[in-house]
């Protein structure tokens, strides 16, 4: 598991004078701010070994040579390296990640548009994966070794081995080319683009509170076909780990007291044993949440779908290295914050794992 | 090593390996090989996964002799035919060239990529995991922060922005897999190397005068390998796949080069009329992940039965 461990450093046990509590958040804290600003010196270091030439291609090929030093100075190229990081730090840390050469935004403002496309996806995949990952790999330890574990078996071996993009496009033409049960490629069909108000940026929240229903049922035949295709890898994920969790509870002594006592089997997987688990399942669900914002990246150029992730491999092809590594941090930067979540969710519902 | 001649080799060489008292160390290695090889054969969906892998090695080996046509040839009159016309197996693409033979040939990509992975990326992972674990310290401290660091990066994203520096090509997206994936590698072999950086033998050779690069490579090194390799061969399919990926993305190999990643992205255009042009590309690469998946769940069984036995 990708776990961050935060090293709350040799924890004295007589009460000192900075409590216990406020220690660890003030490591954390610490912790949080160097994979940071980690992640900022590594998307740096990639902008600063790019073969481009970062003037010419704010000037263009043709400029003077006077025009060259002034765009040379203004983005601060004549200053030692260690100052041009604490620059782009500042910068970053004012949510100013550039301009993008190819749209001639602020990349932060691109990143605001395209962002809730890939959120939307990503959630109702994660969605997907956890209303029927988590019941099967709850059957498949129950039910060890029959044919219903063979099957999460075979979902999760599948899974494993599928290259996502490949997928996407033999569902592409099954459901919408031979079947035609579902809409190709986009976010939302031509007729119906522009009819409902922007709110949340998420198509299908946008039109419920517009009332629309035509609009919803398009943005929904558009949508089910990438979701589903997400939701399939991070069904294969959390079954998987759903399952090994739950062995690890049933083989336990507490479990053999509870069938001894009469408890129904229902009783005892469900009050007993799956409470155990629920808090190892939020990690995990926390992380395969942060997968799928990465996995959308293939999945979107698949569908089409203006998220974050075409934007990102937009940019990569037409050299717009500003866009590239603001996506980057962006994607990034949630990765970690979700990674920490999850590790401080589990210390705070688990007593186990306060002591 | 083995007393038996070539010809009675069948029934005797397998008693000399299944011998319960070897009379030589060599024998009770072999011995010790041969028993984890038959114990590996007897799951069958491991053996189903060392067939293709065979199969795959075999086609990539012999290319040239197994293909129909030449890979790069392009045929603009016979474009983008169904399998089985005119002796094209699996059809042809977009520029008429013989899909079989291109496969073939992408099996030698495939391959190249992978070996190359998966050198690079543990070597890198050994030499920051022991040398963090080796000394300790404030080495420890910054070399593990930089492998945290580096794991809070989603790979393929990180991999992207690598290839997107550096410049589309094999060895670009080499280097790049290699620097998302060596970061749990560094974590396997710290964690090896503080369970033996105190123990007696260790002691003993540095009190003969060895410096920390001999006890390190020499002595730290071989213990920590078996433990990489099972974790290598379960993310051989996941080396698979990001190549693939960045192959398609128009990142890794480039055209005319017949990796099979690229292959689909050609193919993409066509998808609705001609299916099999990215179809079977993409069938070759799930065959391949599958196997190597295969293989590593039936290695980690073997290696590792506390975890096989959940």
């Amino acid at each position: 598991m990708t776990h961050q461990t935060t090293n709350t450093g040799g924890g004295r046990a007589a009460p000192s004078f900075p409590p216990n509590w406020l220690k660890k958040t003030v490591s954390l804290a610490f912790t949080v701010a160097i994979t940071l600003l980690g992640l900022l010196f590594v998307t740096f270091m990639i902008g600063r070994v790019m073969p481009i030439d970062p003037v010419l291609a704010v000037i263009g090929e043709r400029a003077s040579q006077a025009q060259y030093d002034q765009v040379y100075l203004e983005l601060g190229l004549d200053k030692p390296l260690i100052v041009q990081f604490g620059i782009y730090v500042g910068d970053v840390l004012q949510g100013d990640f550039g301009t993008s050469i190819r749209t001639g935004k602020p990349v932060a403002e691109d990143i605001a548009r395209v962002f809730p496309a890939t959120l939307e996806l990503a959630t109702l995949g994660t969605l997907l994966g956890v209303v029927l990952g988590v019941p099967l790999g709850v059957l498949a330890a129950v039910y060890r070794g029959s044919w219903i574990d063979q099957i999460s078996r075979l979902i999760g071996l599948v899974g494993y081995s599928m290259p996502i993009f490949w997928l996407g496009m033999m569902g592409l033409l099954i459901f919408y080319g031979i079947l035609g049960w579902v809409a190709g490629p986009g976010r939302l069909g031509v007729f119906y683009e522009g009819l409902v108000p922007t709110r949340t940026g998420l198509l299908l929240v946008d039109a419920i509170i517009a009332g629309d229903w035509d609009v919803f049922k398009d943005a929904l035949s558009h949508i089910i076909l990438p979701a589903c295709l997400l939701g399939y890898f991070s069904l294969a994920y959390i079954s998987r780990m759903t399952r090994s969790f739950m062995l690890e509870q049933l083989n336990s002594e507490y479990v053999i007291t509870a069938r001894v006592k009469g408890l129904s089997e229902w009783h005892v997987v469900w009050r007993h044993a799956f409470r155990n688990i629920a808090i190892q399942l939020i990690t995990v669900i926390a992380l395969a949440y942060a997968n799928l914002l990465e996995g959308s990246v293939l999945t979107e150029i698949i569908f089409a779908w203006p998220g974050i992730g075409s934007y990102i491999t937009t940019s990569l092809l037409s050299n717009d290295m500003a866009s590239v590594l603001g996506g980057t941090v962006v994607i990034g930067s949630i990765f970690v914050c979700l990674n920490i979540l999850s590790d401080l969710l589990y210390r705070f519902f688990d007593p186990r794992a306060k002591s | 090593m083995t007393p038996q001649s070539n010809a009675s080799a069948k029934p005797g060489l397998k008693a000399w390996l299944l011998s319960d008292t070897p009379q030589s160390r060599g024998q009770a290695r072999a011995a010790a090989w041969y028993q984890g090889w038959l114990r590996l054969t007897s799951n069958k969906l491991t053996s189903l996964g060392l067939i293709v892998l065979t199969l795959l090695v075999l086609a990539a080996l012999f290319a040239p002799m197994l293909a129909t046509d030449n890979p790069f040839a392009q045929d603009l009159g016979a474009r983008l035919k169904p399998p089985g016309w005119e002796g094209h197996y699996f059809g042809t693409d977009s520029l008429g060239r013989d899909i079989y033979s291109r496969l073939l040939y992408g099996a030698r990509i495939s391959i190249y990529i992978v070996l190359l992975v998966a050198l690079v990326a543990p070597l890198l992972g050994l030499i920051i995991g022991t040398t963090a674990g080796y000394f300790g310290g404030w080495v420890d401290t910054v070399l593990m922060r930089v492998t945290d660091i580096f794991l809070a990066f989603p790979r393929l994203i990180l991999a992207l922005a690598f290839v997107a520096a550096l410049g589309a090509g094999i060895e670009n997206a080499v280097l790049a897999i290699s620097l998302t994936a060596w970061p749990p590698y560094a974590r396997i072999a710290r964690a090896e190397t503080l369970t033996i950086r105190n123990s007696d033998f260790i002691h003993a050779i540095r009190l003969q005068g060895a410096g920390p690069v001999r006890i390190i490579t020499r002595h730290i090194w071989p213990l920590c390998i078996s433990s990489l390799v099972i974790r290598v061969t379960l993310d051989m399919a996941g080396i698979i796949l990001t190549a693939a990926g960045l192959g398609f993305l128009g990142l890794g190999a480039q055209p005319p080069s017949p990796e099979w990643g690229a292959m689909i992205s050609e193919g993409r255009k066509y998808i609705l009329d001609y299916w099999w042009v990215a179809t079977i590309p993409g069938l070759a690469i799930f065959a391949i992940s599958l196997a190597f998946n295969l293989i590593g769940d039936g290695l980690r069984d073997v290696l590792d039965p506390k975890e096989s036995g959940k």
